[in-house]
């Protein structure tokens, strides 16, 4: 499979390499690989990464190894939502556990895996900064804060609503 | 009602726009800087002002700025560090998400301080939506001439370009934020050289935490040594606590920092005492990798003296009996906590955010999430608690960054204060598994106010 840009998403690709200075467009990769993340399938396929390489005019593997550093980039195939859920030491005073626990059990999935039919993908995830309103999770751009196990179900049918319609 | 510098107009409807704000009177301080002062008089004010950096390391503010070289010809740069990622620390986005104006007016005074015409928000991924507002923002300044080319008719120009992250705590540390801001992997660099000397693309680079930067705004105000009157001793000015764990109100406050660790976690102004009446257990004051302390070492110093929310009191009595105020990140356990479990969770932290740079961190975190897992689920034997000592103590100064020591000190703690609950679950296996060690440390009740 081939990648290419439309038109918005070049032109935002350009903003962002307008931000650095002449000569070090590689600044740009962070918020390149982010674009191309959420432009396409929710992940970084190679042929992603290459193409990243050379509208940033760097070697791919200077693609793979900063794709391979940070965990919101994803390597492998994901679900069209992912439920990002904290586990660390403060959400999990606060009850994550449950919560944990619950999400497995309405989803029938383990963490790292994805439902059936493709819709949601758990993940266990370290601190996010919301400990104050926790158990939290991240779905796409949005936190979810003070979970609950009814809170949960509504979330779920939620993002559910938005695929069947 | 302590005094407020920063959230003061957090709560005036509207503030997080440009119109509100600047009618609440934002912007002030960019007038009066680059009207009235010169660089170097800005700085004057930030060293009398005893302003420390708030990302964790509590560093003065304005010797660090001093130290920037100034070759001739070669750009300088400021860098604003919203990575934001210890656990227990959520105070800067509130600070972004509320009043970002606050930021940039800081961020703007702090350049022509510095001399930098573009500066970078380096931001943790998952705040994209904080992003989008911080952007919004700078939009806003920029239509009405706090950004770009001469800003006030004075030729200073200032850019401030918002970068996100991806996900990787090692990027607070400033090396690896700017490596990071170089498209790189965020490994922390070897030092020297400083960032202040070589930073981001080999230029000078000043890295500071956006609660400092948001702190220039009413240093310029009020002047140096008006903002160095509040407080107490060498913790000037106020302080963003981050709150959360078992406590009736989490969130974030700001502090002067004269008022009790007792007042703090018990009056309502603040944490609004134990969530359902509990007791309090332990505390970790200042983020997840200060170390932890039982109760009765917390609402007073190992000498009986009442200990306070400020840098010198927070660390009276060392890591032996006190600990830091760090990023003040406050994580509050109350008395159905477990202490290997929670220790457990932050050593899992720290080892999937070691870089894997230097091998006694790479390894050693590994090690001691394993031996921590097998204690807390009923493997462990009582030479592990030893072993996990030794091992902590391996990595403590022996790396590239502090990430190392940040991960060993949270184990310490653990153990120094609490080993009997160590033991205990290794002694009851079984028993640990349902049940919990409670609040058996203590021989005399914890004194709560009534
Ligand atoms: C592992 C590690 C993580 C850090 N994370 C942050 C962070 O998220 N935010 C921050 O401001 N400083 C963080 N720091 C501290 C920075 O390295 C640096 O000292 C700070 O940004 C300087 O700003 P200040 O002087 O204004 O505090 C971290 C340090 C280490 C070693
Ligand atoms: S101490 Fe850990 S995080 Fe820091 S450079 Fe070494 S391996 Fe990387
Ligand atoms: S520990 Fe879960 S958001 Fe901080």
């Amino acid at each position: 499979m081939t990648y290419t840009f439309n038109e918005t998403q070049m032109a935002e690709l350009n903003r962002l390499v307008a931000r650095y200075p002449e000569g070090k467009q590689k600044s740009a990769l962070l918020p390149a690989l982010h674009l191309a993340q959420d432009s396409f399938d929710g992940w970084l396929p190679t042929e992603l990464m290459d193409y990243i390489a050379s509208l940033l005019k760097i070697e791919p593997i200077e693609v793979y190894e900063v794709a391979s550093f940070y965990s919101m980039f994803n390597l492998k195939p994901v679900g069209k939502f992912i439920f990002e859920v904290c586990q660390t030491g403060p959400c999990m005073i606060s009850g994550s556990d449950d919560i944990i626990a619950y999400i497995q059990e309405k989803l029938a999935i383990k963490p790292g895996e994805t439902t059936k039919d493709g819709v949601f993908t758990l993940k266990l995830v370290e601190c996010l900064g919301a400990c104050g309103y926790a158990p939290m999770m991240q779905v796409g751009k949005i936190f979810r804060e003070h979970l609950t196990k009814e809170k949960v179900d509504s979330i779920i049918t939620e993002y559910r609503a938005t695929v069947t319609n | 009602m302590g005094v407020k510098l920063l959230l003061d107009k957090a709560n005036v409807p509207g503030i997080r726009t440009y119109e509100v704000y600047r009618r609440e009177g934002g912007y002030r301080s960019v007038e009066k800087a680059l009207k009235e002062m010169n660089p170097e008089s800005i700085v004057e004010e930030v060293k009398k002002s005893g302003l420390r950096g708030r990302g964790g390391a509590g560093f003065p503010t304005g010797m660090k700025w001093s130290f920037i070289a100034k070759p001739e010809g070669v750009p300088r740069h400021l860098v604003c560090n919203a990575d934001e990622s210890e656990p227990g620390t959520f105070k800067d986005r509130y600070l972004m998400e509320f009043i970002p104006h606050l930021l940039l007016e800081g961020l703007i005074v702090s350049s022509f301080a510095l001399g930098a015409n573009d500066t970078y928000i380096y931001i943790r991924g998952e705040y994209a939506w904080i992003t989008d507002i911080l952007e919004e923002a700078i939009n806003e300044a920029k239509a009405n001439g706090w950004l770009g080319k001469n800003i006030l008719g004075t030729g200073f120009e200032c850019n401030i370009h918002v970068q996100r992250g991806a996900g990787a705590y090692i990027c607070g540390e400033e090396t690896a934020l700017i490596e990071s801001l170089e498209g790189k992997r965020g490994n922390p660099r070897i030092k020297p050289p400083f960032p202040a000397i070589q930073g981001l693309w080999q230029r000078p680079t000043v890295v500071n935490n956006v609660e400092t930067l948001a702190a220039i705004v009413p240093i310029i105000n009020m002047g140096g040594e008006e903002y160095a009157k509040i407080g107490v001793g060498r913790s000037t000015g106020t302080k963003l606590i981050s709150a959360c764990g078992n406590i009736n109100k989490p969130g974030v406050y700001e502090i002067d920092m004269t008022i009790s660790v007792e007042e703090f976690i018990y009056s309502d102004e603040y944490c609004g005492g134990i969530k359902g009446g509990k007791q309090l257990k332990a505390c970790i004051p200042g983020g997840s990798s200060v170390p932890i302390l039982p109760a009765n070492l917390l609402l007073k110093t190992a000498t009986g003296e009442t200990r306070y929310m400020n840098y010198e009191s927070l660390s009276d009595g060392g890591f032996a009996t006190g600990s830091m105020l760090g990023s003040g990140g406050f994580i509050v356990l109350d008395e159905d906590q477990c202490i290997v479990k929670n220790t457990l969770t932050l050593a899992r932290f720290y080892r999937h955010e070691s870089c894997g740079q230097c091998s006694p961190c790479r390894e050693g975190t590994g090690w001691m999430e394993k031996i921590l897992h097998k204690i807390e689920h009923g493997q462990g034997t009582i030479a592990d608690i030893d072993l996990l000592w030794d091992i902590q103590r391996k990595i403590e100064g022996n790396t590239i960054c502090p990430l190392g020591d940040a991960a060993a000190w949270p184990v310490a703690a653990a153990i120094r204060h609490f080993r009997d609950e160590f033991e205990w679950h290794i002694n009851n296996p079984v028993l640990s598994q349902t049940s919990n060690f409670g609040l058996q440390h203590y021989a005399d009740p914890i004194h709560v106010p009534a």
